[in-house]
């Protein structure tokens, strides 16, 4: 094989003359940074709300939060990817249809793409709520409502702080495949990483370069998402409880 | 202060409770005792709306509890609750633990609850623990934090459901201890409990369940001396040689 390396390539001004390749590489890094974390934050809301009706006693509730979960999970990534970029804008009234498609054509991608990793990953992220809250001790529940506690009151002060330092393993997973999955975005066109990565092997040839700088980006956020996950698992561990000091 | 008129739950074919009356008047002590599965948890868990009952009346302090109008959380913050596995919340510290409920519910300034969970923690013992946090607390220690957490609510009355079961013997003392000290301050108490030495110093009366029935209530004197049931009788016996 005689393969011609040409790490410099990532110097040189791309073939249309706006930046440099490397700045392209920095372009989908960001995108996908920005895509990730907002879904990423979006997900964990919603994740939060609908494990927590998962569950309470209000059966109406807990099925309507079992159907999401069991909608969005099961359904493949990208199918769901297409649905909300190609379907939905067809199927909302049609000014908001019409606003949307007149709207920047990146800003389409990504609001589209937002929109489903956020969905798709509060479903698992409901899921791991929902397993954290059922892990606590029924005493617990009971504990805070015999103080007076309304239930909602009690979630949010007895049940999920102590749901969601149990779930922080599970939780940095969901974290890192967020941002691998991200990747599927590029289907609808969206310059993220991977697609900044494909360019750069349509423009120059030099396809191994391309991805193993692709690679390191993708290793390098797991390495910092890690690295945080655990600082901050650190920083909310309870003295005396479950080998914490 | 609390009356129990014909209460009666099921789960189901299966009855918990069946046809359960009676009442505790204020600053009384009441011990339930009976076997394991007779329904002492679920009848003192009714008397603050914990577990809902299909029929009967309970009435707290004029308070209807299975009225559908009545707000339970209003109720609870006034009728304290001490259970079997203590459920101090494990990621707040002790201070937190007595304060929380006072601001989220009562309404207090944080100051002022601090304050006054640190009266009551001075009172069981504890003053020294203040920072620490539950897990680091002993078993007695932290039953000992959910009474002044209990307390720190200025409860009219005092649910305890087997406070001591779940503590090493040696620890057992120093809870009993407190709740001996409360019941003579005057406190209205209702206490499931298999502590025959407490009940002989502190009860007025003695209430005995098994199967899902009130089968005996009686001052604690006539439990003692002459338990008119069999299953009494038997269940004595049992308790008291161990
Ligand atoms: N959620 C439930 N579903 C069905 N049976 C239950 C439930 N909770 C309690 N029980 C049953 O009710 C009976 C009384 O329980 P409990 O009040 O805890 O008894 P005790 O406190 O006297 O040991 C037991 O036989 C128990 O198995
Ligand atoms: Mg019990």
């Amino acid at each position: 094989m005689n393969y011609q390396w040409n790490w410099s390539i990532f110097l040189q001004p791309t073939a249309v003359g706006d930046t440099t390749y490397l700045g392209w590489m920095f372009a989908g890094l960001q995108m996908t940074l920005m895509l990730s974390l907002c879904a990423w934050v979006l997900a964990l809301l919603l994740g939060a709300v609908v494990g927590v009706l998962r569950t309470v006693p209000n059966k109406v509730l807990s099925g309507l939060a079992t159907a999401y979960v069991e909608l969005f999970r099961n359904i493949p990534l990208l199918v769901q990817l297409f649905i909300w970029y190609f379907v939905m804008p067809e199927l909302v009234p049609q000014s908001l249809g019409d606003a949307y498609k007149q709207s920047h054509p990146v800003l389409q991608q990504f609001l589209a793409a937002m929109v489903c990793l956020a969905l798709f990953t509060s479903a698992r992220v409901a899921e791991q709520v929902r397993s954290g809250i059922n892990s606590l001790p029924k005493g617990q529940k009971n504990a805070g409502l015999a103080l007076g506690f309304t239930l909602p009151q009690v979630y949010r002060h007895v049940l999920l702080p102590m749901a969601f330092r149990l779930i922080m393993p599970p939780l940095t997973s969901e974290f890192l495949n967020i941002f691998k999955n991200s990747a599927v975005c590029s289907t609808i066109g969206l310059l993220e990483l991977a697609a900044q990565g494909r360019q750069l092997v349509d423009y120059t040839a030099q396809p191994y370069e391309s991805f193993i700088a692709v690679t390191i980006a993708y290793v390098a956020i797991n390495v910092v998402v890690m690295t945080l996950m655990k600082k901050l698992e650190d920083k909310v561990r309870v003295p005396g409880y479950m080998g914490g000091k | 202060m609390i009356q129990i008129s014909h209460v009666s739950k099921n789960y189901g074919s299966f009855d918990v409770l069946k046809d359960c009356s009676t009442t505790v008047s204020k600053g009384e002590v009441i011990v339930v005792c009976g076997p394991s599965g007779s329904g002492k948890s679920t009848l003192i868990k009714c008397v603050n709306g914990l577990e809902p009952f299909q029929s009967g009346e309970i009435i707290v302090n004029g308070t209807s509890v299975g009225d559908p109008k009545t707000n339970l959380s209003k109720l609870r913050a006034h009728v304290g609750m001490v259970f079997q596995n203590f459920e101090l919340f494990p990621h707040m510290s002790i201070t937190q633990n007595l304060a929380i409920a006072q601001v989220k519910v009562l309404g207090r300034q944080q100051d002022e609850a601090i304050d006054k969970g640190l009266k009551l923690l001075d009172r069981v013992g504890l003053k020294a623990h203040a920072h620490k946090f539950p897990g680091q607390l002993s078993g007695g220690q932290q039953q000992r934090v959910a009474i002044a957490r209990a307390l720190a609510m200025d409860p009219i009355c005092m649910l305890f459901d087997e406070p001591t079961s779940a503590l090493d013997p040696e620890m057992v003392n120093e809870v009993l201890d407190v709740m001996t000290e409360l019941a003579q301050e005057g406190m209205t108490m209702m206490c499931v409990t298999h502590e025959m030495g407490f009940a002989k110093r502190v009860a007025n009366r003695v209430i005995f369940m098994d199967h899902g029935r009130i089968v005996e209530d009686d001052s604690k004197e006539a439990f003692f001396a002459n338990p008119r049931s069999e299953r009494a009788q038997q269940f004595l016996a049992k308790i008291l040689h161990h």
